[in-house]
């Protein structure tokens, strides 16, 4: 199982470096809305500033939808599905390498999306511990419940409506929890933040466990 | 239609609260009723008479809450029967997904579909009870704010349902769906009551009222919870012969349509007039 | 406290006209497909 998921993670990451969609795509969209985010929110009052972990959380949710979608409009094309059913890899590695391979992706997206925060809306960052493990743990859960309810959608003519519809309201206790814990780390006591990252790695656990579980009698048939 | 019966002799099924649907046109006995739903609506309908009665006229005000303690008669029990839809569609989803059978997608289904209605109601009863009482329509309390977020799954697992997608596939995703249900509620209410508890005062929603003032107030609300449990029960099993029905015309329909094929590939001369039909438009049909 | 009363009538009477309006869809729509549908495939009419 987990040289399977080696085996799709690599494939993954390797037609992302060479296409580069998310990198010359998704990045930038994910940047556009910060400096939306600085245009609604005035950058010179406290407003930006106190609402920044929120803000952060949000453009990772939404662009997590984008890199969703590709991420299974790989597969939908060219009967890869089929392929991927009759290569008799084990369908929970399957899982773990989709899952691997947008968690990655999602963990680089957030390293620069960061330093977008820290130049653009000028915020100092503290508390590092509990900032990269709430960092960990909450795209571990996102790209979880992502792969999951993206193969639920896959192949669909109404994915991309679907795909949000389904996806966010899933990761509403993800978005509360990462960003009071981003809020913690930042402006309070660190040691305030850990039941978040508690229940993030309980989000992310539930989300492998079941995605492993179940994606074999998805890929099943389709 | 080949049964002996007409409209006369088997009457139409009761509704709780709505006005019979009219008997005349209809000439089989084609509806979703059965001698024990019917007794099961006219069961339901008086219990929902006396529990008007009970709210309206029986019971006291309360001395807190005045005459909003009315509301308190169906807003938890609209909260309650949701949450047992809820339930239901969990249990149903992963004996679907366990036994494949198509009966427990349809109940799944059937009890997503009335527990959005009451999740709807809920959150309706909930604002109205809510402005009077705290003096907004919302406030990010923890069971409101997860009521609302079950709603919008509860949206999202209807649309899955509407795909168009093969029968077995579209419910094995809906099942998927379904299974997580209860624990995407449960995670939600977690953070939301931390959330809520770590940055402000809970309080506001946590007003107590004086239980203790009336007997007749703590049965009325029991009562109203046995009441909105038979409304549901009702609801679930028409809409459960709804989706069943719906199933059946749906493989009715693609049966007809792959026989009309095999006639064609035969070498018939005319195509048989039942490809040209549209399929059934009814819940999940084939577009 | 009239107020009050105009509050529980609007949530005793949208809670009762949607439930009455849905049991009455769900009667409507199992009438139509009815039709559609053999007898031996409803198993319930008695």
């Amino acid at each position: 199982m987990w040289r399977d998921a080696l085996l799709v993670a690599g494939k993954d990451l390797r037609i992302e470096r060479r296409s580069r969609v998310a990198v010359n795509q998704i990045l930038p969209v994910a940047l556009a809305m910060l400096m939306l985010f600085g245009f609604a929110l005035d950058p010179d009052s406290p407003v930006l500033a106190r609402a920044t972990p929120g803000l952060f959380w949000v453009v990772v949710l939404f662009v997590t939808v984008l890199a969703v979608e590709r991420s299974f409009s790989l597969e939908s094309a060219d009967g890869v599905r089929d392929a991927l059913r009759l290569s008799g890899l084990h369908p929970g590695g399957i899982f773990l390498g989709k899952f691997a391979a947008l968690a990655a992706q999602l963990a680089a997206l957030q390293v620069v999306l960061g330093f977008g925060v820290v130049v653009l809306f000028g915020r100092d960052l503290a508390g590092y511990p509990l900032l990269l493990a709430t960092l960990v743990a909450a795209t571990a859960g996102i790209a979880a419940a992502g792969t999951l309810y993206g193969v639920l959608a896959a192949g669909l003519r109404v994915r991309e409506t679907l795909l949000p519809l389904l996806l966010l309201p899933v990761l509403a206790p993800v978005l509360i929890a990462a960003t009071r814990a981003f809020e913690t780390a930042l402006d309070g006591v660190p040691s305030d933040g850990w039941p978040w990252f508690n229940l993030l790695a309980v989000f992310a656990l539930i989300y492998t466990g079941f995605g492993i579980l179940a994606f074999g009698s998805l890929l099943e048939d389709s | 239609m080949t049964t002996p019966h007409t409209a006369a002799s088997t009457p139409p099924p009761t509704d709780p609260h709505a006005p019979d649907p009219p008997t005349t046109g209809v000439a089989a006995p084609a509806h979703t009723g059965s001698s024990a739903t019917r007794t099961l609506g006219l069961v339901t309908l008086a219990a929902m008479a006396l529990l008007v009665f009970l709210a309206f006229v029986a019971s006291p005000r309360d001395q807190v809450q005045g005459d909003l303690v009315r509301l308190l008669y169906i807003h938890p029990a609209l909260a309650w029967t949701a949450y047992l839809a809820c339930g239901v569609a969990t249990t149903a989803s992963i004996w679907h997904l366990v036994k494949k059978t198509p009966g427990s997608d349809v109940l799944a289904h059937s009890a997503v579909e009335v527990g959005a209605v009451l999740t709807a109601l809920t959150l309706a009863t909930g604002s109205i009870w809510g402005r009077p009482t705290w003096g907004v329509y919302w406030v990010w309390d923890a069971r409101l704010t997860s009521t609302a977020l079950l709603f919008l799954l509860l949206l999202g697992y209807l649309a899955l349902h509407r795909i168009d997608a093969a029968p077995e596939v579209r419910s094995r995703r809906a099942a998927v769906v379904g299974v997580l249900l209860v624990p995407n509620v449960v995670l939600v209410h977690q953070s939301v009551e931390w959330w809520r508890t770590l940055h402000q005062d809970p309080t506001l929603a946590r007003r107590d009222f004086d239980f203790a003032t009336s007997d007749l107030f703590m049965f009325t609300l029991v009562y109203s919870v046995v009441v909105m449990s038979l409304v549901f029960t009702w609801l679930l099993i028409h809409r459960f012969r709804v989706g069943w029905l719906a199933l059946q015309a749906e493989e009715l329909w693609l049966d007809t349509a792959i026989e009309a094929r095999r006639a064609e590939g035969a070498g018939t001369t005319e195509p048989a007039e039942t490809t040209r039909t549209e399929p059934p438009r009814s819940e999940g049909g084939l577009p | 406290m009239s107020g009050d009363m105009t509050y529980i009538l609007a949530g005793w009477g949208v809670t009762l006209a949607t439930l009455g309006v849905f049991a009455l869809s769900l009667a409507v729509r199992g009438r139509r497909l009815s039709r559609m549908v053999p007898a031996e495939r409803r198993r319930w009419t008695s």
